[in-house]
């Protein structure tokens, strides 16, 4: 119940972590299934139909409900403690994000459970095979009204952090003092506020035109369907950016911690990746070159893509520069970090090399692309989601993982990884296009794909080395310290593991960038403190942000089963749907009704050290 | 010396499989690496630029990050403090305008490749022009100066410029046919896209859809037969005669009733379906099963079986296609699948 009505950002985080981490193991699944069936040619070990299902609920699935959520554990549970912050700008707001995203993940996820099925149409959703001329039963329904959902979590969650970060740093932290992660979440969360609410358009027209009979993406009734490719990469280009920068973030702070050193070039840092999210908005076309846009186009985006290389590229060399000199200490955080640089660099190469749209017209929709696209989102995202979870593990929640078990995880994942992707760039240079069931027999591509389905089979292992890691973890004792790996530079080192539930007993006045370390380099012990002790406001929980969540999901059911239920009485799906918003609705009411002031926190219970989180 | 031999022994059999790879690997009638046309040729150029730009970035990338991990790994019991190096001007300012130059380098002929490939030869009085329709999933191959319409196999002459004008029935697919050229969508709507190819040897090149299109979305294969001109024009006549209903009236009878309706041959039959004039000489039934005589793999067989095994159970072959489980009795089944395996158009040399 705790658990339900929570609203500490630190919890919070929590609650994406698990969720998120559920989710990632469904779509490592759905992988480790797609990799079976291709295991050999002509493989019949699920059906074409299942077979497409799978693609598309593993790309949504790790895209929006694996990466994301666990890129919000992470920001939930570390950016307010390193712009010293009691809490997010709007805690209530932050557990109704949580909230949405995951009665939006079950939604898409039940889909598997009805007897039409998954949406089967690719994550990319083209029009109209997405349309309801041609997946007929509810997939796309799932798909269209479970995104939806996620995606206002995902939005309030963005809006949340750019407030927090803008309003809520300590004194002294001005932006230019502020960690890279924090840093990488503020220009990532811009990136969601422009990006999310294109999906949402785009999500809201296909709905109409799936339950409504609309004809946004019909062209048979003068729609038109290369209107939804637009609107889809206008979203999904810098969805690719708002995955990775978090994770850029990540890299700067644990390359810098284990190499003892300050990061190299941090305004280059921060130049770089505000330049990185504005490309990120510029380039959407280029998963469109053969779409016949026309070779200006092509062009125009041909080379506003390749231009992100630069900043992407300098940032590159200032991770090699940090370790330049330092003292590098391989802890499983670091391993994770320091594996990130050289793989992403080959993701990023290959998408230099995908830029140039002549050759795209070869690369395009083959497993050149999808070798490109996993080196940056497992290589890239993944290790440096992992890289985070090993360094702020104790700070989350006491306890450090097992270092022994994190290397040999590492080693695992790493080389199945490789083997796994390096070799579909062949495959797809050779003439593999992807999304396909399976391949003919006497192409070339049998001994490849063999390996290919080694290497993830490799990496589910190393997935559940993670897992026993973590659980082997729990059930130690909480005993990591403050500043557990006795490196630390940002503020979140300078309170207990885990903070309690106010994070700063006194709101810390910052000096210099990496805050801590500055003070440890002066000889000093802690932070100096901005305020003196006193009593500390918190905001009370509550289980609004969980039934306004469910109302949502509730109008879901009805608005896609609209037409089946009229068996019943007719309209009875809109009567559901109705309901359901009257929840939601109800608990906006209610919430805008009732004064909650929240409680304090006085200063004889602060010195009490029995309130954690 | 340490680093420098590590990273020789990471890089070699990485740099080996390039070359492997680069020199020509795949099968002539597939890869992009192993180009048959001149426009394929352009693109596989851009992408050994490409290749060369990006091989070099990595290698530096590689080394340097070896040679820091390897020599500034921390000692055991090392407590010293590193120097806190803010950052250096002159060497972010380099790793700025390397790539900036490096990018130049890859974005001036990518430019002019662009135009290149986008030239129109459609009014080009020696070009031959061609209207691809895709379906779920087969392809449908018109030349509307010839008059006439194929399926599956687009036969094209040797060396001339085709003129390619794509267009879908249905969703979304792409044409491919990547040892020619490089893919382009068939949108569906009014608007129709163009591409041009050549293929200067004669031979059977593997086309494919490229996008996801439904469940037989991979299966949608199809083939480009390059012939010489005079082979091509008894082809395009060929293609205009009128041809023989089967001889057992039977057989016949199961023939025009079930069969036509959908499919056309010569001048019998509708125009919804494959047009099966000449399927005997067809080197794949349904794009797929691959018609030889000497077969090494379950999906090849003679003609006469993979018709067979096509019209017995279709949805078996190519999931969700749109034929679907046509009732015959054995002897109509036999009788058409060996009638079709002998629809042959004798056209070439
Ligand atoms: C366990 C490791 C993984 C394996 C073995 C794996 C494997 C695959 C395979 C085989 C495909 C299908 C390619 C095709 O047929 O076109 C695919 C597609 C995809 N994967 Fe992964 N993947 C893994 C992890 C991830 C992760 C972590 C992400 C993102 C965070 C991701 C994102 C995607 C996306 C977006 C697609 C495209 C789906 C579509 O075409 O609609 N994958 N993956
Ligand atoms: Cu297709």
């Amino acid at each position: 119940m705790d658990w339900l009505t929570t609203v500490d950002h630190k919890k919070i985080g929590i609650l994406y972590l698990i969720a998120g981490g559920f989710f990632f193991l469904v779509g490592g699944l759905e992988a480790l299934l797609i990799r079976i069936q291709l295991w050999k040619p002509l493989n019949d070990f699920v059906s074409a139909d299942t077979y497409n299902e799978l693609i598309t609920m593993h790309g949504t699935t790790m895209i929006f409900l694996a990466a994301m959520p666990m890129l919000f554990a992470l920001m939930n549970a570390v950016v307010p403690l390193q712009i010293g912050a009691r809490d997010v700008a709007f805690p209530f707001v932050n557990a109704l994000g949580f909230w949405t995203f995951f009665f939006g993940a079950v939604l898409l996820n039940v889909s598997w459970f009805t007897s039409t099925g998954a949406p089967a149409a690719g994550w990319t959703a083209y029009a109209p095979l997405s349309g309801p001329a041609f997946s007929t039963g509810h997939g796309m329904d799932y798909y269209v009204l479970g995104l939806q959902i996620a995606g206002i979590g995902t939005l309030i969650g963005g809006i949340n952090f750019l407030v927090t970060i803008i309003n809520m740093r300590a004194p002294g932290m001005t932006f230019m003092r502020m960690p890279m992660f924090t840093w990488a979440s503020f220009i990532t969360s811009a990136l969601i506020l422009f990006a999310f609410p294109a999906l949402a358009v785009g999500l809201a027209a296909l709905m109409f035109d799936r339950i409504f009979d609309a004809n946004f993406f019909d062209p048979n009734n003068g729609g038109n369907a290369v209107l939804w490719e637009h609107i889809f990469w206008i979203f999904g280009h810098p969805e690719v950016y708002i995955l990775i920068l978090p994770a850029f973030g990540v890299i700067s702070e644990v390359i810098s911690t284990f190499s003892r050193k300050r990061l190299f070039g941090y305004s280059s840092m921060v130049f770089a990746t505000i330049l990185i999210g504005f490309l990120g908005f510029m380039v959407w076309a280029h998963h469109m070159f053969t779409t016949g846009l026309g070779p200006v186009a092509n062009a125009l985006f041909s080379i506003a893509t390749m231009l992100i290389a630069v900043p992407t590229g300098i940032k590159i060399f200032n991770w090699i520069f940090t370790m330049w000199g330092g003292s590098i200490k391989f802890t499983s955080a670091n391993l994770y970090a320091v594996g990130f640089i050289p793989t992403f660099v080959m993701g990023g190469v290959t998408g230099v090399m995908l830029a140039a749209a002549p050759a795209d017209f070869q690369y395009h929709d083959t497993y050149f692309v999808v070798a490109h696209f996993h080196y940056v989102i497992v290589g890239g995202l993944i290790l440096g989601i992992f890289s985070g979870l090993h360094y702020w593990w104790p700070k989350m929640f006491g306890r450090i993982l097992n270092e022994t078990l994190g290397k040999w995880t590492f080693w695992i994942f790493y080389i199945g990884f490789h083997l796994t992707f390096f070799i579909q760039h062949f495959l797809g240079l050779l003439g593999m296009p992807r999304r396909i069931w399976t391949y003919l027999d006497g192409l070339g591509f049998n001994e490849m794909n063999l390996i290919s389905t080694i290497g993830a089979i490799m990496m589910g292992i190393g997935t559940i080395m993670f897992i026993l890691n973590v659980v082997i973890t729990n059930a130690k004792p909480q005993n990591a310290a403050d500043d557990p790996w006795e490196d630390g530079r940002t503020l979140e080192w300078t309170i207990p593991s885990p903070p309690p539930e106010y994070n700063f007993k006194q709101t810390p006045l910052v000096r210099g960038y990496d805050a801590y370390w500055k003070e440890k380099m002066d000889g000093h012990k802690g932070m100096t403190p901005a305020e003196p002790i006193g009593s500390i406001h918190m905001p009370s929980p509550s289980i609004l942000p969980f039934t306004m969540s469910l109302g949502l999901f509730i109008t879901g059911f009805g608005l896609m089963y609209s037409r089946d239920w009229t068996f019943i009485t007719e309209h009875i799906g809109f009567y559901v749907a109705g309901l359901g918003l009257l929840i939601t609705f109800g608990s906006m009411f209610l919430r805008s009704v009732y004064d909650d002031h929240g409680f304090h926190i006085e200063p004889e219970e602060l010195e009490d050290k029995g309130v954690k989180a | 010396m340490m680093n420098r031999w590590q990273f020789l022994k990471r890089l070699t059999p990485l740099l080996a499989l390039m070359v492997l790879v680069l020199s020509a690997c795949g099968r002539a009638d597939l890869s992009a690496l192993n180009p048959q046309g001149p426009v394929a040729q352009e693109q596989f150029g851009l992408m050994k630029l490409a290749f060369s730009i990006m091989i070099g970035v990595v290698v530096i990338v590689f080394a340097l990050c070896l040679f820091v991990i390897v020599r500034f790994r921390r000692r055991k019991g090392d407590k010293s403090i590193p120097k806190q190096v803010e950052g250096s001007h002159k060497l972010e300012i380099i790793w700025t305008v390397i790539p900036i130059i490096l990018l130049i380098i890859l974005g001036v002929p990518t430019v002019q490749s662009v135009f290149n490939l986008s030239k129109d030869y459609s009014n080009d009085p020696d070009a031959v022009k061609v209207i691809v329709t895709s379906h779920q999933y087969w392809w449908e191959f018109e030349y509307p100066e010839l008059g006439i319409k194929t399926a599956q196999e687009l036969v094209i002459p040797k060396g001339k410029i085709i003129t390619i004008e794509a267009k879908t029935a249905d969703v979304l697919h792409s044409f491919w046919v990547p040892s020619l050229a490089g893919k382009i969508d068939t949108n569906p709507g009014g608007s129709t896209n163009k591409m041009f190819f050549s293929a200067p040897k004669e031979g059977v090149y593997l086309g494919k859809c490229a996008e996801l299109c439904g469940p037989s979305h991979g299966l949608m294969d199809f083939k480009v037969k390059s012939v010489d001109d005079a082979s091509f024009d008894r082809w395009a006549a060929a293609l205009q005669e009128p041809v023989a209903m089967p001889s057992d009236p039977v057989v016949a009878a199961a023939f025009e009733s079930k069969c036509l309706v959908c499919h056309a041959v010569g001048d019998k039959g509708g125009p919804l379906y494959p047009n099966l004039t000449g399927i005997g000489s067809r080197d794949s039934v349904g794009g797929i099963l691959i018609n030889t005589d000497d077969p090494k793999y379950s999906n090849e067989a003679s003609t006469y079986e993979n018709l067979h095994r096509w019209i017995e159970n279709p949805d078996d072959i190519k999931p969700g296609n749109l034929m679907g489980k046509i009732d015959l009795t054995q002897q109509e089944l036999d009788g058409i699948a060996k009638y079709l395996s002998e629809l042959t158009l004798d056209y070439e040399k």
